[in-house]
């Protein structure tokens, strides 16, 4: 991935300031607006110098004002600013939700492309640390299913980087979802020292293999990689794919590695029901039903609220043994 | 303050395109030429006229559901107004949006939108984008008496408030949202003293005066434009017609819907101007005239316009 560049290893969480203050550099109409940022560059501190480097004009805090911030994006978007908007955890995200479905998503197609809505949308996502129910929620589905915006879900340093730099730069409006137990995990890794991007629209391959394909979103990408060493050492070659972005979802990606191997498991942190596992399964059922030898797995989350004790949420959560058991029903 | 001869018949045209366009829309919904729904703005004309003619071309200003006279005072074309109605390809969003969302972002207009209130944090960002920028554009935000019920006006309201944005904020009491009346939505008699709530000035004032409208509307705008932030004006009106046509309106009393007539603000700015010797009685007909004509127009454009393509269904989601 990174042979021939000079790299250095950062955090999950250096990743997403240095993507925020690279493009704020670059660009003097990007601004960013949230709870908290100036104290603490937010909760989990992904902005921290930001305010002290770009002052409180472009680094603004707010008041605790989801439904406000939303709407001003759009309104700041639509007259030549590119703001970003830092809703704090993903829950969050239902108190300003009539403004990213109606206001934000819709109003360039009802307009007759009219406006456009330069507008990145940041939060934090996913279970793992023992937040509960309102402060753990992956809401890919949901999201998917919303016209006119576009998902990134990061799952490493490198495509935390190069994806929100995207986002940014992206005239359509982004939810980016950074799941915070990679935060929290300081999880690591190289990133070349020169400026980059990474496509939107684009899936990545985490690991080639021949036998299985195994969709896997943000956190559980690395439960995956896990758990295709293990599968490896019995001869079971596994290829994880890893989408990064949601909507628009890279079907292609998907369909070719299912061509391979004839198999496919979904590794997703959501509930079942209606998440992007079943939107994926949806999608190769429909479109590569002939190339599959076994039928579809899929590795997520009860269709109940996230639980608080550290020993309910880990039976909640998928983990690497929920993936070996799926993948031994079908090879 | 002193007006000049000429922008006050320009309001009084304003106000009478308006009119002359909503009942026609009143007409051809009636005869199933317009699909959806309309929600018309008649009797309400003194506030869209009024406050836009402060306006410069570059300021912006946030619409709603009951949006078309705002669009017009803003420099709308009546013609592309109504073939958007239609449905038609030549409309103003080339048929995807239809009476509650028409936009023309480069006369300022940002948008209608239908949820009430959401155009309030939308002024937000557009007044926000201008600080930012430097300029001295104002936004001025028109919403209805239900929309200072939501959180969006609340949370709205407040951060334009901490930010002194350059923003006025015009309340359109029409005295019913849907068919709940103030009087039973909310604990005060003037919805104006939310204002104190923010720190900011409130005033109230008779919406179907043209010149008292554009007059409070105009001294806010100043405050605005110098950077003073923003100020909450309501505008006392009466609609004419239903929340939507089809509306029928048996939560009104006859008395009232009199009374409502009696106040129609076109007829007594008439009175005025040619009381003022501003307009003869001749003057003002050949405006009305020159209006029917020009509705005339409209209609025949929206009619003899083509409907988009249904592929057209698939363009316009993203950038």
């Amino acid at each position: 991935m990174l042979k021939g560049v000079k790299v250095k290893e950062i955090t999950y969480l250096q990743a997403i300031t240095e993507a925020v203050d690279e493009e704020m550099a670059r660009d003097p109409t990007v601004f960013l607006m949230g709870e908290d940022i100036r104290q603490w560059g937010a909760p989990l501190g992904e902005f921290k110098g930001l305010f002290e480097k770009y002052g409180g004009e472009r680094v603004r805090d707010t008041a605790i004002s989801e439904t406000a911030m939303l709407g001003a994006a759009a309104g700041a978007a639509a007259t030549g600013m590119r703001p970003i908007v830092h809703i704090m955890f993903s829950e969050f995200l239902g108190v300003c939700m009539s403004d990213i479905r109606c206001v934000l998503t819709k109003t360039r197609y009802m307009t007759g492309a009219k406006t456009k809505f330069p507008a990145t949308i940041m939060s934090y996502s996913g279970a793992g640390v023992s937040a509960a129910g309102e402060h753990s929620t992956c809401p890919y589905g949901y999201m998917m299913a919303i016209p006119g915006l576009k998902i990134v879900v990061p799952s490493t340093p490198y495509d935390a980087k190069g994806l929100i730099k995207s986002a940014i730069r992206e005239d359509n409006p982004v939810q980016v979802l950074y799941h915070q137990k990679l935060i929290s995990d300081r999880l690591t890794g190289e990133v070349p020292e020169e400026e980059y991007t990474i496509p939107i629209g684009k899936a990545d391959i985490k690991r080639e293999g021949s036998d299985v394909t195994v969709v896997a979103i943000g956190l559980m990408v690395h439960r995956a990689l896990s758990a295709a060493a293990k599968l490896q050492e019995k001869g079971i070659s596994i290829e994880v794919v890893d989408p990064r972005t949601l909507a628009p979802l890279d079907k292609q990606a998907i369909i070719d590695s299912v061509k391979k191997t004839g198999r496919l498991v979904i590794m997703d942190e959501e509930p079942k029901t209606e998440s992007a596992s079943s939107e994926i399964s949806a999608i190769v059922a429909e479109e590569a039903l002939d190339f599959l030898d076994a039928p579809i797995k899929r590795v997520c989350a009860p269709d109940t609220p996230i639980p608080f004790s550290p020993v309910l949420e880990k039976a909640w959560m998928p983990d690497e043994e929920d993936l070996l058991k799926a993948v031994n029903e079908i090879v | 303050m002193a007006i000049e001869k000429e922008k006050l018949i320009d309001m009084y045209r304003v106000m009478v395109r308006i009119r002359t366009f909503e009942d026609r829309v009143f007409k051809e919904f009636a005869a199933g030429n317009i699909p959806g729904f309309v929600h018309l703005y008649a009797g309400e004309e003194a506030i869209a006229a009024g406050a836009c003619a402060n306006l410069r071309p570059d300021d912006y200003i946030t619409s709603t559901h009951r949006g078309h006279g705002h669009l017009i005072a803003k420099g709308g074309k009546t013609d592309r107004m109504m073939a958007e109605l239609y449905g038609k390809k030549t409309g103003y969003n080339r048929g995807k949006g239809g009476s509650m969302h028409i936009a023309e972002v480069d006369i300022g207009i940002l948008g209608a939108d239908a949820i009430v209130a959401a155009g309030i944090p939308i002024a937000g960002g557009a007044a926000l984008s201008a600080q930012m920028r430097g300029t001295d554009q104002v936004t001025l935000c028109f919403f209805g008496d239900g929309a200072t019920n939501t959180t969006r006006f609340h949370e709205g309201v407040n951060l334009a408030s901490i930010w002194k944005l350059p923003i006025v904020y015009v309340i359109e009491n029409n005295v019913y949202a849907e068919t709940t009346p103030v009087s039973y939505a909310m604990n005060i008699p003037n919805i104006a003293d939310r204002a104190v709530a923010y720190g900011i000035p409130g005033k109230t004032v008779d919406g179907n005066d043209v010149l008292a409208v554009h007059e409070v509307v105009g001294e806010a705008l100043a405050r605005a434009r110098k950077g003073e932030g923003p100020t909450l004006v309501e505008c006392k009106t009466c609609r004419y017609y239903g929340h939507y046509e089809g509306d029928t309106q048996t939560y009104r009393t006859k008395q009232e819907f009199e009374e409502c007539r009696k106040r129609d603000p076109i007829p007594r700015f008439r009175k005025k101007l040619i009381k003022m010797g501003v307009l003869t009685e001749k003057d003002a007909d050949k405006i009305n005239q020159e209006m029917l004509e020009e509705l005339d127009k409209a209609v025949k454009f929206a009619e003899e316009s083509p409907f988009p393509e249904p592929r057209e269904t698939l363009e316009d989601v993203y950038t």
